[in-house]
C-alpha cells in the first residue's frame, strides 16, 4: 500500500494534520463580541478570509466583558515553496566551552574580554544571567566560568552610554545586549541607538556587538547593525563561538 | 497544626531568633536615618499633591527645598508645621508657594515648638483617619460581599494604559480571578518621583500614579459588587519612592503591595542603605492600612538555581518576617513569596517543590503566602507552560497557599492577552476544586524525600541565618549571597537621597500609625 501515500512536494508545502496536504491548522482567537451564535460565526468568517477552507468553531467561551474566545480548525488553502527559502544565520560549528577555551589559548593568547546588559529601561535579566553568569542555564555554564575569557554582566536597566563606556573602559572585545520586553518595539529603538552611539564612538570596527533575546533572530541583528543576534535555545557557547571567532576573524587579536 | 514535614522546631526557632537579632541591627540603622522619600511621602501624607509647571511633583519641590536649606535632617513635618504656623496656610498652599519661589520654607522665622507639634498632628490625624476609613471600607466590603477562597487567584494587567488596564481587569474579575495587579512601566522603579495624573503609555506595564490607583479601584468596586466578591488591587511598592507609593495605596485602598525589603538592592540596585529605611515606613504604612504585603523570594531563583539555593528563600522569608514585624505587620497582612521554580526536567522535581511549599506552610502558619508560578523554564511551548502551570496549582492547593499568582502559558512570550487570563483561572480553579482537600487527607512517608528535602533546606537556613547574624546583613549582600548577586554598602542607585536624623527629627505617621492609634 505504500505507494498509495503521496510524496511531498517541496515546491508546494502546507500544514499536515493526518493526512498529507489537508492544510489543517489549530488556532485560537478573541473578537471583540459578545458570547453567542452570531459570534461564532463571525470567527469562521474571519477564519476563511485567513485563507481557511472549511474552518470549524471547536470551543468558544464568554470572556465576560461582551468578548468571546474561540478554538478554531481550518484548512490551509496557501502553499510555501519550501526549496526557494533562504534564512540568514549564524552560520558555525558551535564549539562547546573546552573547545572554546583552547581556541583562545591557541589562536588569541590572552583574555577576550566581554561586557554584557539588559539596556535601556528592560528589567529582565534572566536572559543575559543565562549567557554570562557562572550557572548559565539548563545545565550550560555561562561565560564567567569559561577560562580565557572575562565576562562582565552588568545587569539591567543600564543606559546605552554607561554600558559603551564600560566596554571601552575595559578594552571589550565584545558588548553582548539582552533586550526582553519587546512591548511597543521599544527593543528596536533601543538597540538602534546602541549602535549609533558606537559608531559616533569611532570604535564599531574595533568591537563584537551582539545582541539575544526571545524576540531577536540574528536577521534582524544584522538588519540593525549587529554581527549576529541569539535568540532562543541559544546558549554560552554559541555566543563565546560566534565572538572569538569573529576576533580571529576580524583579526582584533 | 501538626508537622507533616517533621521538622525540628527547635532548628526552626534558632532559625527565627537569628533572623530577629539581624532585623534588630539593621533597625538601628534605620531609626537613625530618613531620605529624601521618606520626607515626600510625609509631604504627601500631610495633604501635598499636585505637579508644577515642568510636570515636577509638589512633594519633590518641596523636599528638595528643604534639602537644599539644609533643612532635611530634622524632618519635613517640622518645616510644614513651622510654615504652617507661620502662614496660615494649608500643606499644599504651601508647597504652591514654595514651588513659586514666593516663600523658602527654611529660612521662616521658627514657631513656637508646641504650635508647630500642634499644626502638623492635627493634620497628620486627618489622614490617619482617612486611611481608617479606607481600611473599614474594605472590611465592610469583605463582610457584606465576601471574597473569593483561598489560594485567591491573582493575575496581573499590564498594558500601559490605565483605561485598557479596567477593561482587562474587570474581565479577569468575570472570570474568576480575586487580585488584579497593575504591573508598572519597566522604568518606574528608578524614578526618584512619582508620575502625576492618569497615564495611557508604558512600557511593559503601567505608571503607578495615585489617579491610575484611583480609577482601577473604583472599576474594581464596581465590578466587586456586581459580582458579589470583594476583588483586591494590588501594585507594586518598590524602587526608589517605596514609601510614596505605600501612601498612595493606603489613601486610595489598594489591598495588596508587592513589598520586599532587600528586593531593590538585589535587583534594582537601589542602594542598600536608601532601601533599608524606605522599607521600614512603607511598611508602617502598609501595616496600618490592612494592606497584604508579598515579597518578593521568587526573584532570587530567576538568578540562582531552585533547587540549590532553595535555602536562601527560605532564610530571605525568614528575614522579611521579622522586617515585617519591626514595622508593625500582623502576620495575617505577610504574604511571603516563593516559587515553582526548578527545572521541569529534574527528576522528582515536582516532590522538592511540594516540601518547599510544605515546609513554607508550616514555618509560617499564618502568613498568606504568595505563590509564584514557573517562568524561567517556560519555552513558548504554550502547551507544556499550561501543564506546567497545572502542576504548580496542584501544589498550591495540596499546601494551602494563600496568594496564586497564575502562571501564563504565554509566559516567555508577550504579556497576557485577554484569553490567556482565562485560560490560567480555569485551569487554577479546575485543579483547585478538584483536589480542595487533599492536603488534609494525605501524609508523607517518615524519612521519604519530601520529608528529607524540608528537613535538609530548613537545616541550610537556619545556617545561612546565623552566618548572617554574626556577619550582618549589609556584609551578606555585599558577598552576594542572596541571589547571586552582589551589591556594595555606598553602591547603587539614591545613596545621596539618604540623610541623617538629627535629635529633634521627627516624624507624626511613625508615631500615630506604629503607635497607640492603631
Amino acid at each position: 500500500m505504500m505507494e498509495n501515500i503521496q510524496k511531498v512536494d517541496l515546491t508546494k508545502i502546507k500544514p499536515y494534520g493526518d493526512t498529507l496536504n489537508d492544510g489543517m491548522v489549530q488556532m485560537s482567537f478573541t473578537l471583540p463580541v459578545p458570547y453567542g451564535d452570531e459570534a461564532n460565526e463571525a470567527a469562521k468568517q474571519l477564519a476563511e478570509k485567513m485563507g481557511f477552507d472549511d474552518p470549524a468553531v471547536v470551543f468558544s467561551k464568554d470572556l465576560g466583558v461582551g468578548y468571546t474566545y474561540f478554538i478554531l480548525y481550518g484548512k490551509c488553502t496557501h502553499t510555501v515553496d519550501y526549496t526557494s527559502i533562504e534564512v540568514p544565520k549564524v552560520d558555525m560549528e558551535f564549539m562547546d566551552r573546552e573547545e572554546v577555551e583552547e581556541y583562545i589559548k591557541k589562536y588569541i593568547k590572552r583574555d577576550v574580554v566581554i561586557v554584557g546588559a539588559c539596556t535601556g529601561t528592560d528589567a529582565h535579566t534572566v536572559g543575559i544571567d543565562a549567557i554570562m553568569n557562572m550557572k548559565g542555564f539548563d545545565g550550560n555554564y555561562g561565560l564567567e566560568r569559561y577560562k580565557g575569557i572575562n565576562a562582565i554582566n552588568m545587569g539591567s536597566q543600564v543606559p546605552n552610554e554607561e554600558l559603551i563606556a564600560k566596554a571601552i573602559e575595559v578594552k571589550a572585545d565584545a558588548i553582548l545586549v539582552s533586550q526582553v520586553v519587546t512591548q511597543k518595539d521599544v527593543h528596536i529603538t533601543n538597540l538602534t541607538q546602541l549602535v549609533e552611539m558606537v559608531e559616533a564612538e569611532g570604535i564599531r570596527d574595533k568591537i563584537i556587538l551582539v545582541c539575544g533575546g526571545p524576540r531577536i533572530d540574528h536577521e534582524l541583528a544584522q538588519e540593525l547593525g549587529y554581527d549576529a543576534g541569539f535568540g532562543r535555545g541559544s546558549y554560552a557557547n554559541h555566543v563565546a563561538t560566534f565572538v572569538v571567532k569573529q576576533i580571529v576573524e576580524r583579526n582584533l587579536i | 497544626m501538626e508537622s507533616k514535614l517533621n521538622l525540628n522546631p527547635r532548628l526552626i526557632d534558632s532559625a527565627r531568633s537569628a533572623a530577629k537579632n539581624i532585623a534588630e541591627d539593621v533597625q538601628n540603622f534605620i531609626d537613625k536615618n530618613t531620605t529624601v522619600a521618606v520626607e515626600r511621602t510625609v509631604a504627601r501624607l500631610m495633604g501635598v499633591d499636585g505637579v508644577d509647571e515642568i510636570d515636577k511633583p509638589l512633594p519633590n519641590v518641596l523636599i528638595d527645598a528643604i534639602k537644599e536649606g539644609g533643612g532635611l535632617s530634622r524632618g519635613a513635618a517640622f518645616w510644614i508645621g513651622n510654615a504652617m504656623v507661620n502662614t496660615g496656610k494649608t500643606p499644599q498652599e504651601i508647597a504652591e508657594m514654595v514651588s513659586s519661589g514666593e516663600i523658602e520654607i527654611t529660612k521662616l522665622p521658627i514657631a513656637d515648638e508646641n504650635k508647630i507639634m500642634e499644626a502638623v498632628y492635627e493634620t497628620a490625624r486627618q489622614t490617619v483617619e482617612r486611611i481608617k476609613n479606607n481600611r473599614a471600607k474594605r472590611d465592610e466590603y469583605l463582610n457584606t460581599l465576601g471574597e473569593g477562597r483561598r489560594p485567591y487567584l491573582y493575575v496581573i494587567v499590564a498594558t500601559g494604559n490605565i483605561y485598557e488596564d479596567v477593561l482587562q481587569a474587570q474581565a479577569a474579575a468575570k472570570q474568576g480571578a480575586d487580585i488584579i495587579a497593575v504591573i508598572r512601566t519597566t522604568a518606574q522603579s528608578l524614578l526618584d518621583y512619582v508620575p502625576y495624573g492618569p497615564t495611557t503609555e508604558g512600557f511593559g506595564g503601567t505608571y503607578a500614579t495615585q489617579e491610575n490607583f484611583r480609577i482601577m479601584r473604583k472599576a474594581l468596586d464596581e465590578v466587586s459588587v456586581e459580582l458579589g466578591r470583594y476583588i483586591r488591587l494590588c501594585n507594586y511598592c518598590s524602587g526608589l519612592c517605596m514609601p510614596e507609593i505605600a501612601a498612595m495605596g493606603a489613601l486610595e485602598r489598594l489591598d495588596v503591595m508587592l513589598n520586599d525589603a532587600l528586593y531593590g538592592i538585589l535587583f534594582r540596585d537601589i542602594n542598600m542603605q536608601r532601601t533599608l529605611v524606605d522599607q521600614f515606613f512603607s511598611r508602617i504604612i502598609n501595616g496600618f492600612a490592612g494592606i497584604i504585603i508579598n515579597t518578593g523570594e521568587d526573584n532570587y531563583l530567576t538568578t540562582a538555581d531552585a533547587y540549590e539555593e532553595a535555602h536562601t528563600v527560605l532564610a530571605s522569608q525568614f528575614i522579611n518576617e521579622q522586617f515585617a514585624l519591626k514595622a508593625g505587620i500582623p502576620e495575617e497582612q505577610m504574604g511571603l513569596g516563593h516559587a515553582f521554580e526548578m527545572n521541569p526536567m529534574l527528576e522528582n522535581g515536582f516532590l522538592y517543590e511540594l516540601a518547599q511549599a510544605q515546609m513554607a506552610r508550616e514555618i509560617f502558619p499564618k502568613a498568606p503566602l504568595k505563590y509564584m508560578p514557573p517562568t524561567k523554564y517556560m519555552t513558548g511551548n504554550i502547551f507544556r507552560g499550561h501543564l506546567q502551570d497545572a502542576m504548580f496549582n496542584f501544589i498550591s492547593i495540596w499546601t494551602h497557599q494563600g496568594i496564586q499568582l497564575l502562571g501564563m502559558p504565554t509566559e516567555a512570550i508577550h504579556t497576557p492577552h485577554l484569553h490567556d487570563r482565562m485560560l490560567s483561572i480555569e485551569n487554577a480553579q479546575y485543579i483547585f476544586n478538584n483536589a480542595r482537600d487533599i492536603g488534609n487527607d494525605i501524609e508523607f512517608k517518615k524519612d521519604g524525600i519530601i520529608q528529607k528535602r524540608a528537613q535538609e533546606v530548613l537545616a541550610k537556613a537556619e545556617e545561612l541565618l546565623k552566618e548572617i547574624e554574626r556577619e550582618g546583613i549589609f556584609s551578606t549582600i555585599e558577598k552576594g549571597k542572596f541571589g547571586g548577586v552582589k551589591r556594595s554598602f555606598t553602591g547603587g542607585k539614591g545613596l545621596e537621597g539618604v540623610v541623617e536624623k538629627d535629635e529633634k527629627y521627627f516624624n507624626p505617621f511613625i508615631d500615630l500609625m506604629l503607635g497607640g492609634a492603631r
